[in-house]
């Protein structure tokens, strides 16, 4: 049961949004523009991104919610999201990405422990100031929401295929606008 | 040094807001709303004191700063400030803000750590819906924030008239305000 009386039948961050439109609206501009709007990045990158660091914060609703966009926009299998959340280096994404993806895991334990070295490395494989920024500020952003909903103890299915089921969806929806009720 | 190329002469998360406004419009609209606009119930000194606790537990020098600087302009008490920063229980504030400020240090170190304990121990002091839903929200933004200006490695002014200035606009504009220029160390 959630810490506080939240709307009835919203799982994840979708109940805490409906509670408090004020706040919903900002955090959804944030995660159009971090996840979505125009970038060097692609959109599946950067929401693989945003699953990695939720599997590292171990938030079940955050990891599958963008683990299914996730999914949507590489035509990937589950067993491929899950291979990247459990050990990004020994799969096929770019040495780029995997660099990118070192820095938001230094970062989802604490902004002071992405190294120079780390730095170097992705602009190395052909990262720019914007991809690291954008990189930093997306894992940043992830450690806001896991714990926004986990620590309002929040509810979340359990079926991975329902996330799955919806990527498609909310991949097209976007971040704005899109009807938390559905 | 920062790790990408920002702009000197601003510090901490200033120079990030410069070099990306299309993230900052967001970022400050969400602390604004937060900590600035009017709130049934608590204080903007209250929420700045949330913010300023868990960037001290961040050990974010910029963040912890400038937000105690705000939360001292807003409180006319520095002392409260620095007492927060290190043991909210030691200070002269509210049991409610006392169960909120242990909330929000659960949250900092992981949104599943907040208890059923935590949350009624509040809401036997009185905390609302409200208020326990945005104590959260600051801390986790704040966990944000403070991964953000350190994660780019952000340069932090040492001198603190610096930040008691900038503190000082922040607790009387909010946060929708250009930030003034501030001469980098040489």
């Amino acid at each position: 049961m959630a810490h506080i009386n939240l709307p009835e039948g919203l799982p994840g961050i979708r109940g805490p949004m409906a509670f408090r439109p004020e706040t919903a609206k900002p955090l959804n501009q944030l995660a159009e523009v971090l996840l979505r709007s125009e970038n060097s990045l692609t959109r599946g990158e950067r929401e693989l991104i945003a699953t990695y660091v939720s599997s590292l914060n171990d938030c079940f609703f955050c990891q599958n919610a963008h683990g299914g966009i996730a999914q949507h926009y590489l035509q990937c299998d589950m067993s491929y999201i899950d291979a990247v959340k459990k050990d990004f280096q020994s799969t096929s994404i770019s040495e780029k990405l995997k660099s990118l993806l070192a820095i938001a895991g230094s970062v989802q334990k604490g902004g002071k422990h992405v190294t120079p070295e780390q730095i170097a490395q992705a602009k190395f494989f052909g990262a720019t100031d914007i991809e690291i920024h954008d990189t930093v500020l997306i894992a940043a952003a992830f450690c806001m929401f896991n714990r926004y909903v986990d620590g309002l103890g929040t509810w979340a299915p359990q079926d991975r295929n329902i996330y799955v089921a919806r990527g498609p969806r909310r991949a097209e929806e976007g971040y704005i606008n899109f009807d938390l009720y559905k | 040094m920062p790790h990408i190329d920002l702009p000197k002469e601003y510090p901490g998360i200033r120079s990030l807001f410069m070099f990306r406004p299309e993230t900052a419009a967001p970022l400050n609209a969400l602390v604004q709303i937060l900590l600035h606009n009017p709130h049934p119930s608590l204080t903007p000194g209250e929420r700045e004191l949330i913010a300023t606790r868990v960037s001290s537990l961040n050990n974010c020098k910029y963040c912890a700063t400038i937000h105690g600087a705000i939360a001292k302009h807003h409180l006319h008490n520095g002392d409260v400030v620095e007492i927060v920063k290190v043991d909210p229980d030691a200070a002269p504030i509210s049991s409610k803000l006392k169960a909120l400020l242990k909330i929000a240090g659960k949250v900092q170190l992981s949104g599943k750590e907040v208890s059923s304990a935590d949350v009624d121990a509040a809401r036997k002091e009185g905390a609302t819906d409200l208020e326990i839903h945005d104590t959260v929200l600051i801390a986790a933004a704040f966990c944000l924030f403070n991964r953000y200006v350190d994660g780019l490695a952000t340069w932090a002014p040492d001198d603190l008239d610096v930040y008691d200035r900038m503190g000082k606009q922040r607790a009387e504009e909010g946060y929708l305000t250009p930030p003034f220029k501030i001469q980098p160390k040489p």
